[in-house]
């Protein structure tokens, strides 16, 4: 089988989810990358030393710059005359131009997917992971996206895989990209920190949540997550939103503060190996799944906490 | 100018699934089912574009059962204009509820079709996204703002690293994310004059499309249960956990 991989980039460098992508595709058969973007060749070089990849397809062109689905899944639904399968990380981006790409193709695609099981056959989670469904495919080429925490990733050096440029069909002309708030932080990236301090409504505002949290963080060099609660009540962007629809992370350690450990929430970090729930509520529901608890105000707690790491 | 919302009858987000044993699927007989949380937001978002008169026409559209009924009347209660229902007992694929939606858009022109960016039954996040290819429209995924402005609309878009804004030209696809709006509840005169509302019956049939499963579903199971660990009676204790694990 030849599989499509997408890279995700920002077309300056490559991001790390197209690691466990090419992995998740590697089981699948030949793995082919598409760099899609403008003025991106470096992510192209960068993306033709993974270890394993077979070919470089690159697209540079204006109008894939911002990888607007209407631009980019036409471009993809030609590549896939000669593949097999098209492979996207389960980030905001796969999830959007991957369900186009499947549309267009006629494909049901398989979402977030945790294993490969067979050629057709894949495990992902439904009703936000509390059921794992096995599923095959019927169709005649597949369209997947996959689970970033499920794959190792794979070697980002020691591959040499030639780069061919390919043309593509350029601007629909149904949308343009008008502008984006990215955030910056020093902070290692959520989806790939090895520890995570995540905060709840407990933390109270935006104010609290920087002083109680961020110490903490910074103390163990962690990533910094939230609960649904935290991020609409305005403590934190949305980015750091962790659960069954925000960020899926699995990092060695997750702290959680002041979260109550709804099932939407668990969804997103219950994967992660060691859990610490911070709370002033025996009974939370956090403290089911947590492997180390302490029952306590999390006021007192966490800046004795971070004075005593 | 008219939008379609596509509202799904899903377990409601308060229940905790359980997994049959025979490995079939998850058990629904007598569970609480509810309108699928961004559905809701969907709705909402249909009924303030209304209100600030920049539609006319809300028309709810559910794909399922008969009892899918009670899920577009709730719509209708919210403030959607009238409601149609496309009634299976089977499961339908997104690619298939697409394609369902595809012949309703051709006969109903809306200039906007809001969908929820993902169903909490089979999280696939993929109907609204094959709606606008199968259109040949343009999505904004994952909405937190919606402008409409003359013939284009404006979407701000939730993305990994924070805030994306979109112009689309209408007629377009717009899936709603959490931060979008706060749906209101149904008054309950609302809830009686809904009652009234018209409510169109079909079937997949009518629409000429075959929803045949293109994913077979070989068995359903529960994920590997967490065991509850230890509670550590203070922060010293915990500290000293953190050190054996070496992270401090
Ligand atoms: C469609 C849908 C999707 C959703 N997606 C997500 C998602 O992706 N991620 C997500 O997180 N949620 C999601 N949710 C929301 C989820 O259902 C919960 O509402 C949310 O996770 C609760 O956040 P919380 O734990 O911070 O707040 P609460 O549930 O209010 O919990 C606060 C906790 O803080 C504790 N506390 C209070 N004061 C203190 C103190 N001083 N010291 C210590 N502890 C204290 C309390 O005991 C309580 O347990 C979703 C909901 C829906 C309907
Ligand atoms: N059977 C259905 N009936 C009506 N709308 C649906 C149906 N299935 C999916 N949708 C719509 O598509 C969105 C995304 O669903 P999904 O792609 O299944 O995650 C939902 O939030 C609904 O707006």
């Amino acid at each position: 089988m030849k599989t499509l991989v997408w890279v995700e980039h920002d077309n300056a460098s490559l991001k790390d989810a197209t690691l466990a992508t090419v992995t998740a595709a590697a089981r699948l058969g030949e793995v082919h990358l598409l760099v899609a973007g403008s003025g991106c060749r470096a992510v192209a070089e960068a993306a033709a030393q993974i270890a394993g990849v077979g070919k470089v397809h690159l697209a540079d062109n204006a109008a894939y710059e911002h990888g607007l689905a209407e631009n980019v899944a036409p471009l993809i639904a030609d590549l896939m005359a000669d593949h097999d399968a098209f492979v996207a990380p389960a980030t905001t981006t796969g999830k959007n131009v991957a369900p186009r790409v499947a549309a267009l193709l006629d494909v049901m695609q398989v979402s977030d997917i945790l294993s490969v099981e067979g050629e057709k056959t894949f495990t992902r989670p439904i009703y936000a992971g509390n059921a794992i469904a096995t599923v095959e495919s019927t169709d005649a080429k597949l369209v997947i996206t996959v689970r970033g925490t499920a794959f190792e990733k794979a070697a980002a050096t020691g591959g040499s895989a030639a780069i061919e440029d390919v043309a593509g069909p350029g601007d629909a002309g149904l949308s343009s990209f008008v502008g984006a708030e990215l955030a910056k932080s020093e902070r290692p990236e959520l989806t790939s920190a090895k520890i995570v301090v995540s905060g709840g409504r407990a933390l109270k505002d935006a104010a609290t949540f920087e002083e109680y949290i961020m110490p903490l963080a910074d103390k163990l060099g962690a990533g910094v997550g939230a609960s649904r609660a935290a991020v609409d009540a305005g403590y934190v962007p949305n980015d750091y939103q962790v659960g069954q629809t925000g960020k899926i992370v699995a990092p060695e350690v997750y702290i959680a503060v002041g979260i109550s450990g709804a099932i939407q929430h668990l969804a997103g970090m219950k994967d992660s190996k060691t859990i610490i729930a911070i709370n002033k509520d025996e009974d939370a529901p956090i403290f089911q799944v947590a492997d180390i608890g302490l029952v306590a105000d999390l006021f007192n707690a966490v800046p004795e906490l971070t004075g005593k790491l | 100018m008219k939008i379609i919302v596509p509202v799904k009858r899903v377990i409601d987000y308060n229940v905790k699934p359980r997994v049959k044993s025979d490995g079939t699927g998850v058990d629904l007989a007598n569970v609480k089912m509810s309108m699928n949380p961004f559905d809701e937001i969907a709705v909402e978002e249909a009924i303030r574009l209304k209100e600030a008169g920049k539609a006319e026409e809300i028309i709810a559209v559910s794909v399922g059962p008969a009892k899918a009924q009670e899920t577009l009347r709730t719509a209708l209660a919210m403030g959607a204009d009238r409601a149609i229902l496309v009634e299976t007992d089977a499961e339908v694929e997104p690619l298939a509820v697409a394609k369902i939606l595809k012949a309703i858009v051709a006969e109903e022109n809306p200039g906007l079709v809001i969908l929820g960016k993902q169903a909490i039954d089979d999280d696939s996040n993929q109907t609204g996204q094959m709606l606008a290819a199968l259109l040949g429209r343009p999505q904004g995924t994952f909405a937190s703002k919606v402008e409409i402005d003359g013939d284009s609309v404006a979407v701000t878009r939730e993305v990994d690293g924070g805030l994306e804004t979109v112009r689309l030209a209408m007629p377009a696809i717009v899936t709603t994310d959490l931060r979008l709006n706060e749906p209101r509840y149904a008054s309950l005169p609302n809830i009686m004059k809904a009652k009234k509302k018209p409510l169109d019956s079909k079937t997949p049939a009518d629409f000429g499309v075959d929803i045949a499963p293109r994913l077979k579903t070989l068995k359903v199971s529960e994920p590997p249960v967490r065991q509850a660990g230890i509670k550590v009676p203070d922060v010293d204790a915990l500290v000293a956990k953190l050190k054996e694990m070496g992270v401090a």
